[in-house]
């Protein structure tokens, strides 16, 4: 208990002093936590459809573009990771390909996909994959010697190798890079939905922007910081029953 | 008894840099044979052309079986941290149906005074009862040959001498082949039915001899034993052939004077 009061004390305090540095300006731009959280509870929850129309498309995109990008990475990642040429040849396209800022790519996209939501997952595929893939060919190559030769040894098929001894020896790399694509992709989500849709939290923000309706805007904005934490803290619960057969610091003493 | 490895020949050179230069020796069924040489002499190097993790640049291994199982020196990167003990056992056995990959493992366990840990992750093990996993997967795997690499290289003595036993125990018990590289004289003499020396790089075989010792063996007996001593300094002798032998009245007075000179300063 203690420990959730001392890490939420910062937290709360910060959201009184907004709201009385709120109270005291009185500006339609900031307006008071208070204000924010109210019009978030009538326009999120109090409107049904609002919730259907945009924040269910808008969760969909997110995690099925970053499901997408997460299959593509682990699994282009580990057999890249294994292979004693390929990320010679590779490397030097994948760190050009990741350097490009996804949003850049938004018109393309627009051109070959057509606004909607093929666009949409590109964007966010693009835009993700790079931090899995990338951790995952480091997770992969980091499987010690002498585990390869064990494996070597007993003759295990090919897929156990794989599935067995690759994938759990690369999974502590792989889940760093998951957590980073994972945040990726609300910002791309909100990106791609910023131009030519009407649904999605990100188009709602930009209509709220153009009828300046500020309040409306940060109502938005406390949404995809909550989403955000969420999805964070789910990824990271199962992160921590994936990898718990780690040595914890303590156990290892006696290795 | 028939041969249950038969390495004929056998010669690996990396780059320019000849390891083994032409061995030839025989493994019976049954038996155990301790490979000791100086350290760097190529043993590993021995240890993977057998296995089959590396392909020999001349000659021939062939063994009586179709599989073998090795023991490597590093117990904590060889046993996998993600599966429990069991899991790791059962790691080789997976083509199996999943009762009897059960129940060999089980068994082999049981064998090395493991049954109590199965659900236990290996690195909650002390290092001894870790290399014990290792020795239970590769017997439940039923190898041809049992292949170890300095198996108790890492333990301490007092769990170097107990893993020494249950080895002795284990393989009489279930009449396994085995093969252990080593470079410690005692161990090589302590285990061995058969002792193969080798010389230093590139590893040739020096001597092929018999250890005259009964098959029961005991830590305290028969590291006395007489046969015990006289082979343990023969083999001794056989690892400095070829180097310049220490002489002890020459370095002493180079000790004395290097210690008066420190004195006088």
């Amino acid at each position: 208990m203690t420990k959730f009061l001392q890490r939420w004390t910062v937290f709360a305090g910060l959201v009184v002093i907004w709201q009385l540095l709120g109270w005291l300006a009185d500006d339609p731009f900031f307006p008071p936590p208070s204000k924010i959280l109210s019009a978030a509870w009538e326009w999120w929850v109090l409107e049904p459809a609002n919730f259907t129309e945009h924040i269910v498309p808008s969760v969909a995109r997110l995690l099925s573009g970053w499901l997408i990008a997460s299959l593509i990475g682990v699994s282009l990642g580990l057999l890249l990771g294994r292979s004693d040429r390929a990320m010679e040849y590779a490397g030097p396209l994948l760190v050009f390909l990741r350097s490009i800022p996804p949003p850049a790519l938004v018109p393309v996209f627009l051109l070959l996909f057509k606004a909607g939501t093929s666009m949409q997952l590109a964007t966010i595929v693009f835009g993700v994959v790079w931090p899995v893939l990338l951790n995952s060919v480091d997770g992969a190559r980091s499987v010690d010697v002498t585990k390869v030769d064990t494996s070597a040894v007993f003759r295990i098929p090919r897929w156990q190798w794989v599935l067995g001894v690759v994938l759990p020896a690369a999974s502590p790399k792989i889940f760093a890079g998951l957590r980073v694509s994972l945040s990726l992709s609300l910002v791309l989500m909100v990106i791609s939905e910023l131009v030519g849709t009407d649904n999605g939290i990100g188009s709602q923000l930009m209509q709220a922007q153009r009828e300046f309706d500020y309040t409306r805007m940060w109502a938005g904005i406390v949404l995809l910081g909550v989403l955000g934490y969420g999805l964070n803290t789910a990824l990271l619960a199962v992160e921590r029953r994936a990898l718990a057969w780690q040595p914890r610091s303590r156990d290892e003493q006696h290795a | 008894m028939s041969n249950m490895l038969e390495v004929a020949d056998l010669g690996h050179t990396y780059g320019d840099h000849e390891a083994i230069g032409g061995l030839t020796f025989t493994v019976r069924a049954g038996e155990l044979v301790c490979v000791v040489g100086p350290s760097g002499c190529g043993k590993s190097t021995l240890l993977r052309t057998i296995s089959g993790l590396v392909a020999p640049s001349r000659g021939d291994v062939s063994l009586n079986g179709s599989h073998l199982a090795v023991v490597f020196q590093d117990y904590s990167r060889s046993l996998f941290p993600w599966l429990s003990v069991q899991g790791n056992v059962e790691f080789p056995l997976r083509s199996l149906p999943r009762a009897e990959r059960r129940a060999r493992a089980a068994e082999a366990l049981e064998w090395v005074g493991l049954s109590g840990a199965a659900r236990k992750r290996p690195w909650q093990l002390s290092g001894g009862m870790q290399q014990r996993v290792a020795i239970a997967r590769a017997l439940a795997y039923r190898p041809a040959l049992l292949l170890m690499d300095e198996p108790f290289a890492s333990v301490d003595a007092q769990t170097r001498f107990e893993l020494e036993d249950l080895l002795l125990r284990v393989r009489r018990e279930h009449d396994t082949t085995v093969l252990v590289v080593t470079h410690d004289i005692d161990e090589s003499v302590y285990l061995g039915d058969r002792i193969l020396v080798l010389s230093g790089s590139p590893a040739r075989l020096v001597a092929d001899l018999e250890v005259p010792l009964p098959a029961e063996r005991d830590q305290v007996t028969t590291r006395t034993d007489e046969g015990f001593v006289a082979l343990r300094s023969k083999v001794a002798r056989l690892l400095n052939v070829g180097k310049p032998a220490l002489d002890v009245e020459k370095w002493a007075a180079a000790e004395r004077e290097s210690l008066s000179e420190t004195v006088s300063s």
